[in-house]
């Protein structure tokens, strides 16, 4: 459903992304794994506009995606988004950020939107959090009601962006959990990702890059258990045993 | 004293009726350079590049030319180009366009102080321009815009009295008129310049509220 070929990007005259060619099936479980500065974060960021590219293509369900384009908007109502940093709108309490999209974008009634988001904030377990605000919530609480908040769009796909890399460690497991049933949900994932033992659990891909090239593409086992490339394990190894 | 207080029991009805004007004015350029400030600021954040070059050449435009010009040539050219204002109309709006500039650098200054990940957020969401501006960076940015916002309120209400150049006949005036007719410029103008104070303080307060409470709420 999200093809990407020949993808190229650069920010003033440095070429992070050099010719990316992927896909993502329907349902499937991707994680794009490698070391920092490698562009995975920019590939997420281009397929849902937040980033142009210079050349190739990216199309989602054969829709081309332009962040010039009109056509955009109804693109990125398809493919959600989960950030680093949360993105709460911290004005709005919990409930309020889950229903927004769905009442403004989408013009889903209130009395409609109210009991679903209701619904995914208790799917995320912060049924009792729906009238908290951002800054009354801990990370892993923030990047859970973000995911309700992914989820009331009602998505196709749902691209992660290390939703994870800023949480205090003790609350990474809490938010993983959500996309662990996300994910035996049949929900189509993109995620970025330094948490290895979670892409060998939920990937069906791992996607490896390194200097805007894919090093490496596979089962999440193969990637991930016996890597080819010379790269890809000198990277696991840096990541499975930091000291 | 006695002869102070009773200058003040003949002079303060004709001075309240100048006061009032001053108000006027003040509220009426209030309202006008905040709406345009506003068209101003989101000219200069939008998309369309040339609206962006015309918001900064209107702003440098206007903040370039002292209010008592622009007032001068309100009140006195345009009636040339065939546009004639009573002065009270052409104070309005002569103040109204001079302090849409510095709305419009406040409001500006709000706005881009929205994290950028809020921007993202909402076009992640499928927002467009508009909505995001409505849903996610005015609600924000109104906490910072508002401090600035209440000086410029104190600033507009003082620089009210340069409508008095051009006729106006508010608080300024007025007293200038009283003093140079009776002579009585000590007691005249201290009257004038501590309504002008009575009318500051609480302004003032204020926005002494406001910065605690904006403060505390972004915390």
């Amino acid at each position: 459903m999200i093809e990407l070929s020949d993808v190229h990007k650069s920010f003033s005259g440095v070429e992070v992304l050099k010719g990316i060619t992927a896909s993502v099936g329907r349902g499937e479980v991707v994680c794009i794994i490698g070391p920092s500065g490698s562009g995975k974060s920019t590939i997420l960021r281009c397929i849902n506009g937040l980033e142009s590219y210079d050349s190739g293509a990216i199309t989602v369900d054969g829709a081309r995606v332009d962040r010039a384009s009109p056509g955009i908007i109804s693109i990125r109502t398809q493919i959600a988004m989960v950030f680093q940093r949360f993105n709460l709108f911290p004005h709005r309490t919990a409930l309020e950020n889950v229903i927004e999209g769905p009442i403004y974008v989408k013009g889903v009634k209130r009395a409609e939107a109210v009991p679903r988001a209701q619904e995914l904030l208790a799917r995320v377990g912060l049924k009792d959090k729906a009238n908290a605000y951002p800054a009354e919530l801990s990370g892993g609480q923030m990047q859970r009601v973000a995911i309700a908040r992914a989820l009331a769009m009602q998505p196709k796909a749902i691209l992660f962006d290390e939703p994870t890399s800023s949480l205090d460690p003790e609350l990474v497991g809490e938010v993983l959990a959500v996309m662990r049933r996300l994910a035996e949900d049949g929900m189509t994932m993109v995620v970025v990702t330094h948490e290895i033992r979670f892409a060998q659990e939920v990937a069906d891909r791992v996607l490896c890059l390194d200097h805007g090239t894919i090093l490496e593409e596979g089962p999440a086992k193969q990637v991930l258990t016996t890597p080819q490339h010379a790269r890809t394990q000198e990277f696991l190894r840096r990541v499975l045993q930091p000291i | 004293m006695t002869k102070f207080l009773a200058d003040i029991s003949e002079f303060l009805p004709i001075l309240l009726q100048g006061l009032w004007l001053t108000i006027v004015v003040t509220v009426g350029s209030l309202l006008l350079s905040t709406a345009l400030g506003m068209v101003w600021a989101l000219m200069r954040v939008c998309r369309v590049r040339w609206l962006q070059r015309l918001s900064a050449l209107i702003v440098n435009g206007i903040r370039g030319i002292p209010i008592i010009v622009q007032l001068f040539y309100i009140y006195f050219v345009m009636p040339e180009l065939g546009v004639t204002l009573t002065a009270l109309q052409a104070a309005i709006i002569g103040l109204g366009i001079a302090y849409s500039a510095y709305q419009a650098e406040n409001f500006r200054a709000g706005i881009e102080a929205i994290d950028r990940g809020q921007i993202e957020a909402s076009e992640s969401l499928g927002m467009g321009w508009a909505l995001m501006i409505r849903r996610v960076v005015l609600p924000q940015a109104i906490k910072i815009i508002l401090p600035p916002y209440g000086n410029i309120m104190i600033m507009m209400l003082k620089d009210s009295s340069q409508a008095s150049t051009i006729t106006v006949a508010e608080l300024t005036l007025k007293g200038q008129l009283i003093a140079s007719s009776t002579f009585k410029y000590t007691s005249v103008l201290s009257m004038v310049a501590v309504l002008y104070l009575v009318m500051s303080v609480p302004l003032i307060l204020f926005v002494r509220w406001l910065e605690r409470r904006m403060g505390e709420a972004r915390r």
